[in-house]
């Protein structure tokens, strides 16, 4: 099964990228899709960022993952690169934990 | 994600701004393979989203959907929407670089945020080299992002318990710093809590992976007619 989503999701990511050296301009080219475009990252990031910071399964677990979250924030807010605010998240769910949290 | 392009014209400055490109990518490959073996993918599996999907953002979606219980399907339209828009970073590299019917391949292959926005800098530039930022970008990119994913891979199928090591609060750090540099106006501002809220909010009422798709919803509702 995930040998499938992964040679699915690649053939599809690959299809997207090369159809845009084959359609014709005009097809794509209108305001209202440049719009869509922006802000599909933005929706999508945005709802998995708040689905793995608290879904556990099907219910809402608020645990170290959300402590994570807001100390890869201030890391943002100090412009660290993404290595680093990768590391501070996952030192910050450790150190919780570590704690007993 | 992407390098702040230099003033240095020449064949070598854009060849040394590729290779420093490549080491940020590549660093941010280590946490995409650690992330990724960490979900439940084998380090082959992992190799294999760096090598044939080698697109960030799409690779983290499938990673975490299906470590999360969702089906292949979600998994793949996840990771698809959030490709979309290499299709129109491929509009722009085609009218830029006009490579060959044979080439256009291997460069939809490389074309990612970071070698469209390299070919778009230096396109700009007095001294225009545009194919050159391309190719250099994408194929320096494309060995360290595959090199740290292997790193990443390997190290963390070795280091034991994920949860000790806070890898698993790891992957929210990730998107939200995938997420922080395109939130460049109040309404991309506005799609992301309204995303977040419906992805939390369905949680509990569809199955793993459908409500991340359902949030692919939200942007129609901030269309505007005149931009």
């Amino acid at each position: 099964m995930i040998w499938a989503a992964v040679l699915l999701g690649s053939a599809a990511c690959y299809a997207l990228k090369a159809l845009g050296f084959v359609v014709p301009e005009r097809v794509l080219d209108k305001p209202l899709m440049a719009q869509l475009v922006a802000m599909f990252p933005v929706a999508l990031l945005a709802a998995l960022l708040a689905v793995v910071t608290v879904a556990d399964g099907m219910s809402i677990t608020v645990d170290a993952r959300v402590a994570a979250v807001a100390a890869a924030a201030v890391a943002l807010t100090l412009r660290a690169p993404f290595l680093v605010v990768v590391v501070v998240g996952a030192a910050t769910a450790a150190i919780i934990r570590a704690l007993g949290g | 994600m992407t390098g702040t392009p230099s003033p240095d014209d020449t064949r070598r400055g854009v060849l040394v701004e590729a290779a420093t490109i490549g080491l940020t990518t590549g660093a941010y490959g280590i946490s995409f393979g650690a992330l990724s073996v960490t979900a439940g993918l084998s380090v082959w599996q992992t190799m294999a989203l760096s090598a044939l999907m080698f697109t960030g953002a799409s690779q983290f979606a499938m990673v975490s959907v299906l470590a999360g219980g969702g089906s292949a399907v979600a998994a793949v339209a996840g990771s698809a929407l959030l490709g979309l828009r290499n299709l129109f970073y491929g509009l722009r590299m085609r009218q830029i670089l006009q490579p060959s019917p044979a080439l256009s391949l291997p460069a939809a292959h490389l074309t990612i945020d970071e070698s469209t926005a390299m070919a778009l800098a230096h396109y700009d530039r007095p001294v225009p080299r545009p194919a050159l930022a391309f190719w250099s970008t994408g194929l320096s990119v494309f060995v360290l992002w595959n090199t740290g994913s292997l790193i990443g891979a390997l190290g963390a199928s070795s280091i034991g318990d994920p949860q000790r090591w806070g890898l698993d609060a790891a992957v929210p750090a990730a998107f939200l710093a995938l997420l922080w540099p395109q939130i460049t106006s109040h309404r991309l501002l506005g799609v992301a809590i309204v995303s977040a809220a419906i992805g939390m909010a369905l949680t509990p009422v569809l199955s793993p992976g459908l409500p991340v798709l359902c949030a692919a919803l939200v942007p129609f509702l901030f269309l505007r007619r005149s931009s």
